[in-house]
This record gives structure tokens, sequence and C-alpha cells, in this order.
């Protein structure tokens, strides 16, 4: 199984339109093209000068607060994303990882805060920056009662996707779901629907695309699988990804880069593979255990 | 507004129909019941001492439009409560869908099928009975459209008190129609309920369809004040349209605020 590059972005570098001496280099490319691609155009306030308003990230994130009566579940976490990074959002349960996803998604309001995506604020341009921005999540289901087939054809109804019919056929054959395009998506089993969940999600070809969790409960060999998907997708579009995941040995193979969120608060960020020795521990598993369980020694 | 977006939910919509077509018996089975019964009451009636009014006229034509206003609301409420079901609220308002593409979206598989349940009714009506409908005249198509426009805003509401209150509130929406017949003098004129309740039956647009249908079917042309009648339907219509539109849009926005809309489901409320 690979992903076919006929319908993709190339590689920026491997592409003689991009000027490698551009202020934004490569990432004007990726921006320009996904503008162009997903309707961006229709939005000139969307389509000019983003290059010096973004400084080069997809999605910047600044001082985001959720509050909920007593409890903050997101206390002012500033963070951004390069293009083709894929960043780790890692915690214990309870840490508000979902919660922080559920704001860049646009679906809870935050309480103070701001999220910026190629330049613009979510809270103004809500629909627009939704075109280029999709998700894959075990909590979220995709209407059961409605088969494979028809589930892509309403989502690329709602993310307005040209040539939709060609694009599903893409879809169908990338993600192994050919056999199963007349069956209802209840009837799927749980790797059969998350790989249905990642192609709804890439379906619109987003420059940030958001994981929450979305090997678990899959056996290795799908999980596996679909880490080599989502690479392939990076290396095909450089878009940015932000990925949850409770299994350390994934992130240390998957992600750029891992922030570590704890009571709501970003505690810890860096290189996967090199975090765990700066904090004086074997592995990336062990410091998660530490996070979860002393979070205020690290604090310090 | 995308038409793209709100043909996405008129779609997802239709999926469901195609999928498992014992759903369609659900458009019209209550309908063809009631046709049949308050059919056969009217007949009845008809036939006792010296009947001369045309019981069967009257009342099946106010049951065909009363169960297509019914069909108006509770085809947007149903519409709703299947993405309710099927918790699809996170994947649908994540994507590019606005709230207004939406409403747009489950008000469109409404009027299919509200207007497939008038045609079925009204043809039934037709063939068992001997009833027809367009004996109402042109008038039928005001008539219809503020009974469309009530139907709607009752659908909103309902969808709304679902939205803020979670789906076990879904038993709201069911006896509504039951409830708004008794003060809207479907089958009876409004003169004929008491003081207090006739005040209120003023506030409710389909008391002006129907006294004006009833006044047409006996004298066979329209009242004098039909005028005031369709303006005062009309605008009260509207003006509900607006108001359950709003309070359907506030709901939304407090959900965001609150969480709602990520862990909506049948379980979590």
């Amino acid at each position: 199984m690979s992903i076919e590059n006929k319908a993709c972005t190339p590689s920026p570098l491997a592409n003689p339109r991009v000027s490698k001496s551009h202020p934004a280099g490569a990432n004007a490319y990726i921006l320009r093209t996904l503008h162009g691609e997903h309707g961006f155009d229709k939005h000139p306030q969307l389509s000019y000068n983003w290059a010096p308003m973004t400084n080069g990230t997809i999605l910047t994130i600044s001082g985001l607060t959720k509050q909920y009566e007593d409890l903050k579940a997101v206390d002012h976490i500033s963070f951004s994303i390069n293009p083709g990074e894929i960043v780790g959002l890692l915690g214990p349960n309870g840490a508000g990882k979902t919660t922080t996803i559920n704001m860049i998604l646009g679906i809870l309001e935050p309480t103070d805060g701001a999220i910026e995506m190629l330049g613009k604020t979510l809270k103004e341009f809500r629909s627009e920056i939704s075109k280029s921005v999709n998700f894959a999540a075990v909590y979220a289901h995709m209407p059961a009662n409605l088969t494979v087939r028809q589930n892509l054809y309403v989502f690329g109804l709602l993310y307005e996707i040209k040539d939709l019919k060609k694009t599903m056929k893409r879809l169908l054959t990338e993600f192994d779901l050919e056999t199963f395009a007349d069956t209802k998506a209840g009837l799927l089993s749980s790797g059969e629907l998350s790989r249905l969940n990642l192609a709804k999600a890439v379906m619109n070809e987003p420059c940030l695309l958001l994981l929450d969790e979305p090997t678990a409960s899959l056996d290795p060999s799908i999980s596996q699988l679909i880490r080599e998907r989502i690479k392939e997708y990076v290396a095909r579009t450089q878009a940015a990804i932000l990925w949850t995941s409770h299994n350390m040995h994934e992130i240390e193979a998957i992600c750029d880069r891992v922030l570590f969120l704890s009571h709501g608060k970003i505690l810890l960020s860096g290189n996967p593979r090199t975090l765990p020795q700066e904090h004086g521990k074997t592995d990336l598993e062990e410091l998660f255990i530490t996070v979860a369980r002393e979070p205020l020694r690290l604090e310090t | 507004m995308s038409i793209s977006r709100i043909k996405a939910i008129f779609v997802r919509q239709f999926f469901l129909f195609t999928g498992n077509p014992t759903r369609l018996v659900s458009i019209f089975v209550w309908l063809i019941i009631d046709i049949l019964q308050w059919g056969l009451i009217s007949k009845y009636l008809g036939t006792l001492g010296q009947a001369t009014f045309g019981f069967i006229t009257v009342i099946l034509g106010a049951v065909i439009l009363w169960g297509f206003m019914t069909r108006i609301q509770q085809g947007i409420m149903m519409a709703f409560l299947e993405d309710v079901w099927s918790q699809n609220f996170i994947n649908f308002f994540a994507s590019p869908l606005t709230i207004g593409e939406y409403v747009t979206g489950l008000v469109l598989t409404s009027i299919a099928t509200g207007l497939t349940g008038f045609l079925v009714t009204a043809a039934m009506a037709g063939a068992v009975f001997g009833y027809n409908i367009l004996k109402i005249g042109v008038l039928l198509v005001p008539f219809m459209v503020i009974l469309f426009i009530f139907g709607m805003a009752m659908g909103i509401f309902v969808s709304a008190m679902i939205f803020r209150l979670g789906p076990s509130a879904e038993w709201l929406g069911w006896p509504i129609p039951l409830v708004l017949s008794i003060f809207a003098g479907v089958f009876y004129p409004i003169s004929t309920l008491p003081r207090t309740f006739a005040i209120f039956a003023r506030l409710i647009p389909p008391s002006y369809v129907f006294e004006s249908i009833r006044a047409v079917l006996a004298t066979g042309s329209a009242p004098g004040n039909i005028t005031f009648n369709l303006l005062m339907g009309t605008l009260l219509s509207l003006a509900y349209l607006l108001l359950t539109a709003r309070f359907f849009i506030a709901i939304y926005r407090k959900n965001l605020r609150n969480g709602s809309i990520a862990r909506f489901n049948a379980e979590a409320l």
C-alpha cells in the first residue's frame, strides 16, 4: 500500500517554481498551493501577504486558556507549528490535550488567547480556515449508518472538494477501503474505521492535521501503517501535524518535537529523542511518568 | 453560504432513507392513519341526523394541512436527532460548515419530507374519500407557506431545546403539534375556545389559516378578513422563525463556550 503521488503537492524543494531564496522559502510555496487548491482564492483577504504575517508558521497559539468554572483546563499555553513538522502533544489524561485540539478545531471557544492559522485568527475566519484543517480522533465517529463511500461523499461536499469522485476513488485505494466502500461505517472493524477516519482527514489535503490518539486500540501492524500514511502525507505536502498519543514509542518514531502538557500547562518541549536524557531519564516513557506524577518538580 | 455544504446536510439525510427504506414509512404512516381515522369519523358524523355540513371537506383539509406542518417540524427535529444519535457534531462543526448552512440543510430535508407526506396524504384522501384539497383554491399556497414557516420555527425551537438540554429532551418535540392544535383551531372555530384560550390562539399563526380555510370551504369564497388573516399569519410566523433561529444560534454559541458540541451525545447529557 502506498500513497499515489499524482494528485499531491510536490515537494517544495523539488519544485522548480519555488525560489529557495524567497523570504519564506518553501513554506510560501506550500501555503500558496493550499490557498489555491482549497478555495482561499475566493477570499482575497486570506490570499495576500501571508508570509510576513505568519512568519512561516502554519499554526500559532498565543496565551490559549480555557476555564470551566473552577477548573482551568488549559492555562495560557503558547506554541507554533512549522510546515512539515510533526509535533506530539503529550500528557496524562485530563492534561488538556483534547481541549487544546477542540479549540484549534473551532468547536470550543477559548476563554482567552488567540489561535492563528496562515496569519488569520480562527475567531474571525473559522469557516475559511477550516477548509485547510482536518482531524481524526478515536472519539469522533463517522456516521455509522452511512457507507464508507457515502461518508466520503458527504464530507467531500462539506470540504468542497473539487473532482470529488476522483478524490474518493483515490482515497479508497490508498487506504485499502475499496472492499468496504459500500459497507456501513458501523459495521467496520477498528482498523477499518481508523483508515476511514484518516481518509476523511486528508481528503481536503489540509495544511494542518490534528490527530488525537489516531492509533489508540489498534494492533501494532495497523498502527504502523497509519504512521507510514501520515509520514508520507507530510513528506508529500509539508503539512503540519499535531499528534496526541499515549504510546511513547510511537511518539519517538514519528514526532519531530514534543510538548508535555500537565494541568493545562506546557511543562517541557523539545526533541523526543534527546529530551529524556536532558532531564536525566532513560526514555520518553520514564519522562512521561515523571511529568504525569510530579509536574511541579519539572516545572521548577 | 455554500451550496455544496448545504447539499452535504441534505444528502446525508437522503442517504439514510435510501440506506434503510423502512425510514420512509415514518414519513407516511401516521399521516395515513390520521386520514383514515378522521375521514371515517367525518363520514359517520355526516350520516347523523339531518347533517348538511360537509364534515369530510372541512376536517380532511385540516388534517392534511396540519399533517404538513407537523411533518416540517418533525422533519427538522428528526434530521437534527440523526446527528445527535450518530454523535456527528464534532465532525460536522469542525468542518467549514457554518451554523446557518447546517440549519438550512435541515430545513431543506424537512421540505422534502413534508411535501412528500402532503402529496401522499392528499392523494389518499382523494382516492378513499373523494376529497380534493385543491378545492381550497389558490389560497392553498399562502396557507401552506404560513404553515411551512411556522413548522420550520417549531422544528428549530425543538432542536434548540434538545441542543440545550441534551438528547433526553427529545420527548419535547412529539407532543408540541398536539398541544398547539388545541389552540390553533384546527378542527373547530376559535370561538369555541374559552376566552383565555382564544387570546392565546391569536398568537398562533395556524389559527389564522384554519379560520380562513373553514370560511373558504363553507362559503366557497374568501372571507372578508382574509387579507388580515394572511398578513397576521405571515408576520407572526416570520417573527417566530426569527426568534427561534436566534435562539438556536445562541444555544450553539453557548455550547461552543461550554464544550458541549465536542461532547454532545446521548450518554453524556
